[in-house]
């Protein structure tokens, strides 16, 4: 089934009878060609460009919940190209690019909105660190403008530029920043890797990954084992549990950050807008919400909720930028589980256990690198060889101290980033 | 979420700061080799259930080992570092 704007048409008229299923719920097969473990957004990109891109047609996504049930249906929506070091900033640039034929690639809208992304910043060395970050996203290719004060003032007129501790200094725009329909972006992915032939299996949990003389056989599930000759982990916050059933230990914790949307409002936030100083950044749903959030509650937990002090810091944040937000009225908040790395920067690479791949380590921003990181770790898995947008996301950089890639410049250790 | 200061008591989250795993308290030998530096450094056993993790309590000056279950936040004791080191 094929959506366009005249079978709206006809289905609105027709009493919207004809819609049918938008993927199979086959059962697994004993064996496939390869194995993606974790139906998420990642997941169900990598299935996607592994058939489309590589002809892999005979592989199975697990999930053990259902699909698009973790970050993807959690996460805060942000898609942009704003990354400042070699390794991050071709990859985010490719995956950019990828979300701009995202919709058209796969007949499916995922509400991809290019409204903007503005950072703020509050001091003239902040400003200096904005327009080298922006020189570096246009030796990239993509777009960055530097604004003033009076440049932020034209987009953004509700915020308070006079604040004491942090008077507005001005922003650095990325226009073609925005956001996009996270659901939605898992929905399409997943109704085109069907149709192009992939098994998406939900209710059906790893509980084991066989390993014959260091060569991956296959895995154990809830429902049957199943051969394959390549696995694929990709499983975001719970990386650790998984790559344990293959003996391995990951340079990941789990963490929880948390977001919050306010009641439906009429438009009122048209942009992204980004207060690092408050660790605070905002946007508003097609759906009139006010989504925003803040840092990590900064210890580890798989409980995908916060606890109070996060929450009263990011309200604090939030009156701090924009004082009218204290009349709208918060509807709900949730927590996800973030699989932080050392140096704040993701994994797409082979273990030693031959046939065995791993997608992780996404901290918190996996959500607009879904296409990139589907699309080159599909590359990794089909070919054997690193795509080279993500060919810097090396699991083995750690032990070595070779390419890390610390955007933050903190330090590449646990609880900096 | 309250945590456990074995000096202290039982205090508001917001007294500590978090350090991460306490395995950073069995520190490898010089010589250990580069695999041992690097699963004290960077890779972790990141369990979802019981851990212990190291806590600083800000108003103390106490480093505490505390058992927590990461998911469900529930805090099962703690002790002081230079206890748990001993």
């Amino acid at each position: 089934m094929r959506f366009s704007g005249l079978k709206v048409l006809a289905e609105g008229l027709r009493g919207q009878k004809g819609w049918t299923p938008q993927w199979r719920d086959p059962e697994p097969k004993p064996a496939y060609d390869a194995i993606i473990i974790g139906g998420g957004g990642h997941g169900l990109s990598t299935a996607y460009y592994l058939a489309k891109e590589h002809g892999l047609t005979n592989i199975a996504v697990l999930e053990k919940g259902y699909l698009g049930g973790g970050n993807v249906g959690r996460n805060t929506t942000i898609v942009r190209a704003n990354y400042f070091l070699p390794g991050n900033s071709e990859f985010y640039s490719h995956s950019l690019k990828l979300w701009e034929g995202l919709e058209a690639d796969l007949n499916y809208n995922v509400m991809h909105s290019q409204r903007g992304l503005i950072n703020l910043f509050h001091s003239d060395g902040q400003r200096d660190a904005f327009a080298r970050r922006g020189n570096a996203m246009r030796n990239q290719g993509d777009d960055a403008e530097l604004l003033d004060a009076d440049g932020v003032r034209r987009h953004l007129p509700y915020l308070d530029f006079e604040n004491t501790r942090f008077p507005i200094y001005g922003g650095l725009l990325h226009k073609r920043g925005g956001t996009a329909r996270h659901d939605a972006v898992a929905w399409g992915y997943a109704r085109g890797a069907d149709s192009r032939g992939v098994d998406l299996i939900q209710n059906c949990e790893v509980t084991g990954i066989d390993i014959e003389n260091g060569v991956v056989r296959g895995v154990q599930t809830t429902r049957g084992a199943i051969r394959a000759k390549k696995v694929g982990i990709v499983v975001a916050g719970r990386s650790g549990q998984v790559a344990a059933m293959a003996g391995m230990r990951l340079p990941i914790e789990s963490h929880v950050l948390q977001a919050f949307v306010t009641e439906g409002l009429k438009p009122c936030i048209d942009h992204v807008v980004s207060f690092g100083m408050g660790h605070f950044y905002i946007s508003q749903s097609d759906k009139g919400g006010l989504v925003f959030g803040g840092d990590l509650d900064f210890y580890s937990s798989y409980a995908q909720r916060g606890n109070l002090p996060m929450k009263e810091h990011v309200m604090d944040a939030a009156m701090t930028l924009m004082p009218m937000i204290g009349k709208a009225r918060v509807l709900r908040s949730w927590g996800g589980i973030m699989d932080m790395t050392p140096d704040g920067s993701p994994i797409i690479d082979k273990t030693d256990t031959e046939g065995l791949f791993i997608d992780c380590g996404w901290c918190y921003g996996g959500f607009k690198a879904v296409p990139g990181s589907g699309f080159s770790f599909a590359h990794l898995m089909a070919t054997g060889r690193h795509h080279a947008p993500a060919a810097g996301f090396r699991l083995d950089r750690f032990r070595t101290g070779v390419g890390l890639m610390d955007e933050e410049g903190t330090g590449s250790q646990h609880n900096l980033h | 979420m309250r945590l456990d200061c074995p000096t202290c008591g039982t205090r508001d989250r917001r007294e500590f700061t978090y350090q991460g795993d306490a395995l950073a308290l069995d520190r490898p030998s010089r010589d250990a080799g580069d695999a041992a530096w690097d699963d004290y450094l960077h890779n972790r056993e990141n369990p979802a259930g019981q851990t212990r993790d190291l806590w600083y309590h800000d108003a103390c000056g106490t480093w505490a080992v505390v058992t927590r279950d990461t998911v469900t936040h529930a805090v099962h004791g703690s002790v002081a570092a230079t206890d748990a080191t001993r």
